[in-house]
């Protein structure tokens, strides 16, 4: 199992270099240039053409593009992943973990109550196909994929921030933050991530439960299910210890591909609801053109993704022991 | 959101004032609607005391970019910038130039030297005395080859700065420059904190630009949450008295739905509205006893553009038929619910460098089909399009996408124009590559963008001639002698009456030739929580004094704090 692991840890490294690689070319070949704004703006009266041509070549964006990705190359087999191309010029690596725990924080409370959920509302529907139950999730389930987010996010708001007064409407603390006792602080914080968290919440509960009703509902036509209650096996054991621990593989699967979107951040959610996290962050890069933040967030991006991909293929052993067996043998 | 993303970023580069320091206290010029007006005079007369205490909530869409004002030019940063920094010189009310570091200054006969005495006792935020040296130490700080500043094109005319003595600067200018005292809003800079810095090349990477702000305003920096938000609190040390309210929280909100809610829910105290908020959706008592809205007209105008270049479009009577055509107060009502005004030139509204007398040309379709006859556009095809030579009049409306605005604009102008017997197809592209591909190649034949404007008329970049180089801004390749030398004369005067003599007859003359369509001029909508006194409505906007806003001690919110 080890070598197996750092087998795929080696294949890794070429295929890294092969993301950056592309996303640099395509990143520096989108029309625009990082230094537009700082000379004063495109389209701005303070346009001043001599002091444009001094800013690209003080942020060496006049050498040719395979001497500038070598350079970054250089500086990120050191660990080092630049300074923004921003007026603060700051550490992409301080910006990024200032940002990345709310982000990490919120997707991950969302996870596990959609993986919480999800489960067992599948679960549910496919050993209950076409009841009431069924029938319902199975509405509520579409109205969740329907549903834009920003919509919803804003009657949220409107309802439980400006009618009810229950919820703050955005931020992630309160302006007399700092006069609040420990337990209050908590509470406070508690209280403005609660409507982010239902509404990301929401999107993503719909699309698991149906992935893990699918999942069951092949399960349980197996024949070893059918077996299994031949034996006389109660049918909480078929199915919660029989046909679960099977249906659960393709979640595993999506589990682990979901995992670079717990760093990525939702734009929407975070914008709407002013939280300062990844999402914003890399959106305003973008537009910025702000080069050094983009792929540095790319880098670490892809990286968890290639680490997701490995664990996903680990965990299947662990829920699957046919998979070990099939390995050991090899 | 990316859409509305997107149009906050193309707003910010397309009307980033042209004047950067002072950019974010511009919004100009004259008095409210009747309403507002009353409810600000309600603050300003029968005003109780001013008191001390209390902290205002503000919200912006945008993010701070950093915290040295010299290098950033969107406006959150300059809007924070301002409470932490001074410049030798600030705007008042009715955007005059008063003085601030500055106790005084003279300009010499020929206009080349400018002496500045500087207030005396003026303290860094550390405590260190602010002298000659810090302004000496600024302006070579922004003119710094390493420096990324936006604003070294305000100084390039300049020949040296001297310091004579603690208190006393003279600087010299290779030759006349109109703007010169104007530029000196450029926020000061502390020597003693930044020499190195700017010595080894990095001020951007310098703690003052991000965790540790050092000025001489009224506001010393107490926190930073990188994207959420930044707190400042009252300099008790500040040369002109401690400012009224003891702390200000400015807050980033990037959804502008998400603010209004804030608003809604009175947990934001000053923030801008849309038209729409602003005409259609704060029309109800809680609202308007919880806050005071205010309008004045904002820092930039549409317009519809012309490649002069085309035959078409050179012809004059082509374009004042255009003009004619368009019924711009049905644009404006159209687009911004009323909430903005005809533009009739390039200089906003109210301001000194306005021609009061230049009317705009009237909606008036008959006179339009009729001056477009003179030009030889007679005859029409079976579309009912006119002809000359047998060839349709139709051309190309681009704009840019994310703009909504923009978009309606050219929608009511297609039908407009198509009324009189012209073609219009409407192309709306993404930003980058409406920049790229077809302003700075020239390929375009009509377009519809706005200008931001500074304080200062001289608009020599935009009008000039001379400005038509691939990377320059006179876009639309306009060529004028008459305009070419009052734009020289106005800018290379430091005489106010002549300037303002010139800078008249130049509205006079645009209006007259139309090289483009002046459209209109959009409103600017702020709101501030009614229990904020002291605010002042004037062509400069309402921020000018901000130190001297108050809230009277019964009505203070966060005491707390």
């Amino acid at each position: 199992m080890l070598a197996y692991v750092v087998r795929r840890l080696f294949l890794a490294v070429p295929l890294l270099l092969g993301i950056t690689f592309v996303s640099f070319l395509v990143i520096h070949l989108a029309p625009g240039d990082p230094v537009q704004s700082l000379a004063g703006g495109d389209m701005t009266m303070t346009h001043d053409p001599k002091q444009y041509r001094q800013l690209v070549e003080l942020y060496g964006l006049d050498k040719p593009l395979h001497v500038q990705y070598w350079n970054w190359l250089n500086r990120l087999a050191r660990l080092d992943f630049g300074r923004s191309f921003g007026p603060n010029a700051r550490p992409v690596l301080s910006m990024i973990a200032e940002r990345l725990p709310i982000t990490l924080l919120l997707n991950i409370v969302e996870m596990l109550i959609i993986v919480a959920a999800a489960v067992p509302i599948g679960a549910l529907s496919a050993t209950r196909q076409y009841s009431t139950f069924d029938k319902v999730t199975t509405v509520f389930v579409f109205i969740g994929f329907a549903t834009p987010e920003f919509w919803l996010a804003l009657l949220l708001m409107i309802l439980f921030g400006v009618q009810l007064g229950w919820l703050p409407i955005s931020g992630l603390r309160s302006m007399n933050w700092e006069y609040l006792s420990f337990w209050q602080q908590q509470a406070d914080f508690l209280s403005h991530v609660t409507l982010p968290i239902v509404v990301a919440t929401f999107g993503g509960l719909a699309g698991f439960s149906r992935y893990m009703r699918q999942s069951m509902l092949e399960v349980v036509r197996q024949d070893y299910i059918q077996s299994a209650r031949a034996k006389g096996l109660a049918e909480r054991v078929v199915i919660g210890k029989h046909a679960l621990r099977n249906a659960m593989l393709p979640i595993v699967t999506i589990l682990g591909l979901s995992l670079p979107t717990l760093i990525g951040g939702s734009v929407i959610v975070e914008s709407i609801f002013a939280i300062p996290g990844m999402g914003q962050l890399m959106v305003q890069a973008a537009f910025e053109r702000d080069y050094p933040v983009l792929m540095g967030n790319l880098v670490i991006v892809s990286s968890i993704t290639l680490l997701a991909n490995l664990a996903a293929d680990v965990a299947y052993g662990l829920v699957d022991p046919r998979i070990r067996v099939g390995r050991r043998r090899r | 959101m990316w859409h509305r993303l997107g149009l906050a970023f193309a707003s910010l580069v397309l009307a980033a004032g042209c004047n950067g320091p002072s950019a974010s206290e511009n919004p100009i010029q004259v008095a409210a609607d009747t309403k507002t007006a009353t409810d600000a005079k309600g603050g300003e007369r029968k005003s109780p005391p001013p008191d001390y205490g209390d902290t205002r909530i503000e919200a912006s869409i945008g993010n701070v970019s950093g915290l040295i004002p010299n290098l950033t030019s969107d406006s959150a940063s300059h809007e924070v910038g301002n409470f932490m920094y001074n410049g030798l010189v600030t705007l008042g009310r009715n955007l005059e130039i008063v003085p601030e570091l500055a106790k005084s200054w003279e300009f010499s006969k020929d206009c080349l030297t400018l002496d500045f005495t500087l207030n005396e006792g003026v303290r860094w935020h550390d405590g260190k005395p602010f002298s000659a040296a810090d302004v000496v130490f600024t302006f070579e700080t922004t003119m710094d080859s390493k420096t990324p500043s936006p604003y070294k094109s305000d100084f390039q005319d300049v020949d040296k700065v001297e310091a004579r003595g603690p208190n006393q600067v003279r600087v010299t200018y290779k030759r006349p420059y109109a703007k010169a005292l104007q530029s000196w809003a450029l926020a000061m800079l502390p020597r003693h904190l930044l020499e190195q810095w700017v010595r080894d090349g990095k001020l951007r990477e310098a703690p003052q630009n991000w965790t540790a702000p050092v000025g001489t305003g009224p506001y010393r920096f107490k926190e930073m949450k990188s994207g959420d938000k930044v707190v400042v609190v009252a300099n008790q040390d500040y040369f002109k008295g401690p400012p009224r309210m003891a702390r200000i929280v400015y807050r980033i909100i990037p959804s502008q739905a998400t603010i209004f809610l804030e608003l809604k829910a009175k947990s934001v105290d000053v923030a801008s509205l849309t038209a729409l908020q602003y005409q259609r959706q704060t029309e109800y008592p809680a609202f308007e006893k919880a806050y005071n809205k205010f309008r004045y007209p904002g820092t930039g105008y549409t317009y519809l553009g012309f490649n002069l270049k085309d035959p078409r479009f050179a012809d004059r009577r082509v374009r004042r038929a255009f003009a004619h055509a368009i019924n711009k107060q049905e644009l404006l009502e159209g687009v911004v619910l009323g909430l903005g005004r005809e533009a009739t030139g390039p200089f906003r509204p109210g301001t000194w460098a306005e021609n009061p007398d230049v009317k705009g040309l009237p909606y008036d379709p008959k006179r339009a089909v009729a001056l477009l006859a003179e030009a030889g556009w007679k005859e029409r095809n079976g579309d009912g399009l006119l002809m000359k030579d047998g060839v349709p009049f139709t051309f190309e409306l681009l704009t840019n996408q994310g703009n909504d605005e923009r978009k309606k604009v050219a929608e009511i102008i297609q039908a407009k124009l198509r009324e009189v017997g012209v073609g219009v197809d409407i192309r709306i592209l993404e930003w980058a590559a409406l920049l790229k591909e077809h302003i700075k190649k020239r390929q375009f034949q009509a377009i519809i963008l706005g200008w931001g404007t500074g304080p200062d008329p001289d608009q020599y970049v935009v009008w000039h001639s001379s400005q038509m180089g691939p990377d320059q801004l006179n876009h639309i390749s306009y060529a004028n002698p008459d305009v070419d030398a009052l734009l020289e004369a106005g800018r290379s005067s430091c005489v106010q009456a002549d300037r303002v003599r010139y800078y008249r007859r130049l509205h006079q003359a645009l209006a007259d030739d139309q090289p483009l369509v002046f459209l209109y001029w959009r409103d600017s909508l702020p709101v501030v929580a009614s229990r904020i006194h002291g605010i002042l409505p004037g062509p400069a906007g309402i921020s000018w004094n901000f130190t001297d806003w108050f809230v009277p001690k019964q009505l203070q919110r966060y005491t707390s704090g």
